[in-house]
């Protein structure tokens, strides 16, 4: 028993608490290659924003240098490698810093939200009663809605309409936290209430565990074994919800931060003249941002579960032996 | 959201009522009495949460009309449309009126607020319609030859296929849309509704229904109808593949599931064709939670029809929505949530009980 378990943990820790590592070990064929898509791409965006500023030609607001203004709606190429929009912006530089805006604010939105609602899940499932009841018809109303009208109703009242870059960047966060909350609490809510029947529940009120004790020690970690897969899904949906904001004009100032959303409206009246470019590339740069953030939640997913694993590699040896 | 809810395998309970309702045998009459009751809260939730977010900013006619007018006026102003007094009583005042069916002015344009919803209402509804039928003629059939060839190179593509959709936001493929099938191929029209001449004469009719194409079918006007499909399929298209993907992966998933099951083996043994099998014996089982998810898309696409809306300058709802919302003008944006509320609470409420109708494990 203890011989199994020292050679478990010797070895799990390693492979195992990273959760990303452990999944690309265990994946195979067509998993693996969509996995590792996912990460490429999830890496590049990461990169980027990191590197910004020392990638980026010029700044995200910069439409003039000392070889005087920048013109506008220049084509690609030149100085200009990816062309300048209506304003004078440069698109590669505006594409880059946007990369910069975008995982600021799905960092501190998802945080925020796995914060309150994991939160609120433990203590409504736990605690139970009419609290419980409440929260719950709350979070599915919320739920059922449109999340971006609701995100564009709490960016209105955060904001007032005027954002500085941090401003902004916590008014788009907070309004896609508050989108995301019930998600997070529906499902620590309802892995609590399956926990909150289990033995050792039992047994640590037996000790005289104290509550918060048992709901933060043990129903906590026992509870929040799916938040990496629904951390990764939800990073994308907050870039959509995002980038929905700043398309609607809701979102953060153009001089304040470079923003995908904000620059595809601008770009709207550009296509209807045939100038593609300033649309296409922060277009782009969502969907894939978007794609690589999604196969990896995706494969994930896929691998964590041991029923989709198995029968996959059950499926496909009958499949073979059929063919 | 999209992605979290369609590896549902097995058709639930609506998650509302597994904490409320008891665990004893019901009738059907009972679930849905039950069930329809479940609506108010819902739409009384939103309407509160609403309510008072946009109270948290102020009075509606500072909001709106805050630097045109002087201080002097704005206050006549508030105090004759009674925003001076509590809140808590404005708000009772106004939960009073919508239950009457009254939803105020619009203080931007000064309408009334059900003549807005109602104009434009058959254009969202229009172009909802539209998209869901792109949706499910990209979705079924691509979700069953996905379910079909599992795990070989066209599940493979068509999988990358539907995240793409999802990926892609609607506004974006709407550009592209534009750009190549309007401006470099000049194929479609690529804003609005109807071109002019078609749009004055469909206005100009003896009670339209405001379908456009319902409206030109029914004057006869050939030259209009084709001139209203052009229009649309740019748009519906944007936001049908939004939702074609997440059908697409929806279908897969559960094909994938009743495929494997026995009665389909036996089907096979007794010489039933493959493509019969496929589109019956596996195909109708998995619809229950096909049906169910197709429910909560109506929120997506809800939220994609603004977007859309404004893309495609197609004068609907969403449109008049992101208009109210710049203008500040509260007392409309409230009115539409509060539409857009009873959809979705009604939607969800229909398609609980279509599941509990074909399933009855979902009753109780």
């Amino acid at each position: 028993m203890s011989t199994t378990t020292t050679s478990i943990g010797a070895k799990k820790p390693l492979a195992d608490r990273l959760p990303i590592i452990s999944h690309l070990r265990m994946s195979a064929g067509l998993q693996r290659g969509m996995l590792v898509a996912g990460l490429v791409l999830s890496l590049i965006f990461i990169l980027a924003a990191a590197l910004a500023p020392l990638i980026a030609p010029f700044d995200f607001a910069q439409i003039t240098d000392a070889e005087g203004d920048f013109p506008t709606q220049a084509a690609p190429g030149g100085k200009f490698i990816w062309g300048t929009t209506v304003g004078g912006f440069d698109v590669f530089s505006r594409t880059l810093w946007g990369a910069q805006t975008a995982l600021l604010v799905i960092v501190m939105a998802v945080v925020c939200s796995i914060f309150l609602g994991v939160f609120l899940g433990l203590v409504s499932g736990y605690i139970g009663g009419w609290l419980d009841r409440v929260l719950v018809v709350v979070a599915d109303a919320i739920y059922a809605f449109p999340s971006l009208l609701l995100a564009i109703v709490m960016s209105i009242v955060i904001s007032q309409g005027q954002s500085s870059l941090w401003g902004g960047i916590m008014a788009a966060a907070i309004s896609i936290t508050v989108v995301f909350i019930p998600q997070y609490f529906r499902v620590i809510r309802a892995e609590t209430v399956r926990l909150k029947a289990e033995p050792f529940v039992e047994s640590a009120k037996v000790v005289g565990a104290s509550t918060w004790r048992i709901m933060f020690k043990h129903v906590f970690r026992n509870a929040t074994r799916t938040l990496p897969l629904i951390f990764t899904l939800n990073a994308s949906e907050a870039l959509l919800t995002l980038a929905g904001l700043g398309f609607l004009g809701f979102g953060i100032e153009p001089t304040k931060a470079a923003e995908w959303g904000y620059d595809l409206n601008r770009a709207l009246s550009d296509a209807t003249s045939g100038i593609w470019w300033t649309g296409v590339f922060p277009g782009v740069a969502i969907v894939l941002t978007v794609l690589g953030l999604t196969l990896v939640g995706e494969s994930m997913n896929d691998l964590g579960d041991p029923r989709l694993r198995m029968r996959r590699k059950k499926k496909r040896t009958s499949g073979k032996g059929a063919a | 959201m999209a992605i979290m809810t369609d590896t549902v395998e097995e058709p639930s309970a609506p998650p509302a009522l597994k904490a409320t309702a008891p665990k004893a045998g019901g009738s059907f009459a009972r679930y849905l009495v039950t069930r329809f009751l479940l609506i108010f809260p819902t739409i009384f939730i939103l309407v509160t949460l609403v309510f008072f977010l946009m109270r948290v900013t102020g009075d509606p006619i500072t909001a709106a009309l805050g630097g045109r007018l002087t201080p002097d006026q704005l206050a006549e102003r508030i105090a004759a449309a009674g925003y001076d007094r509590p809140v808590i009583v404005q708000y009772f005042e106004y939960l009073g009126q919508i239950f009457t069916g009254n939803f105020g002015r619009t203080i931007s344009d000064n309408r009334a607020v059900t003549e807005v919803l109602t104009t434009y209402g058959a254009a969202t509804a229009e172009l909802a319609f539209n998209s869901l039928v792109i949706a499910l003629l990209i979705g079924i059939p691509f979700g069953l030859m996905a379910a079909k060839l599992r795990d070989r190179w066209p599940d493979a593509i068509l999988r990358v296929f539907a995240i793409l959709c999802y990926a892609t936001p609607v506004f974006f493929a709407g550009l592209l849309l534009k750009l190549i099938f309007g401006v470099w191929l000049g194929w479609l029209p690529i804003a609005g509704r109807a071109g002019i001449n078609a749009e004055l004469e469909l206005t100009s009719l003896q009670n339209p229904t405001g379908i456009y194409l319902l409206d030109a079918l029914r004057s006869g006007n050939m030259e209009a109808a084709s001139d209203v499909i052009q229009h649309a399929i740019l748009p519906a298209v944007a936001l049908g593949l939004l939702t074609a993907g997440v059908f697409l992966r929806l279908v897969r998933t559960n094909v994938i599931g009743t495929l494997g099951r026995d009665y389909v083996e036996a089907g096979r043994s007794r010489g039933v064709s493959e493509y019969r099998l496929l589109t019956k014996h596996a195909y109708r089982p998995a619809l229950i939670p096909i049906i169910t998810v197709m429910g909560l898309q109506i929120a997506l696409l809800l939220g994609g029809a603004v977007l859309t809306e404004t893309t495609f300058e197609w004068k609907g709802l969403g449109f008049m929505l992101a208009q109210y919302l710049t203008a500040r003008d509260f007392v409309a944006v409230q009115g539409i949530v509060v539409l857009l509320a009873v959809i979705v609470a009604v939607t969800n409420f229909i398609v609980d009980i279509i599941a509990a109708l074909i399933d009855p494990r979902v009753r109780f």
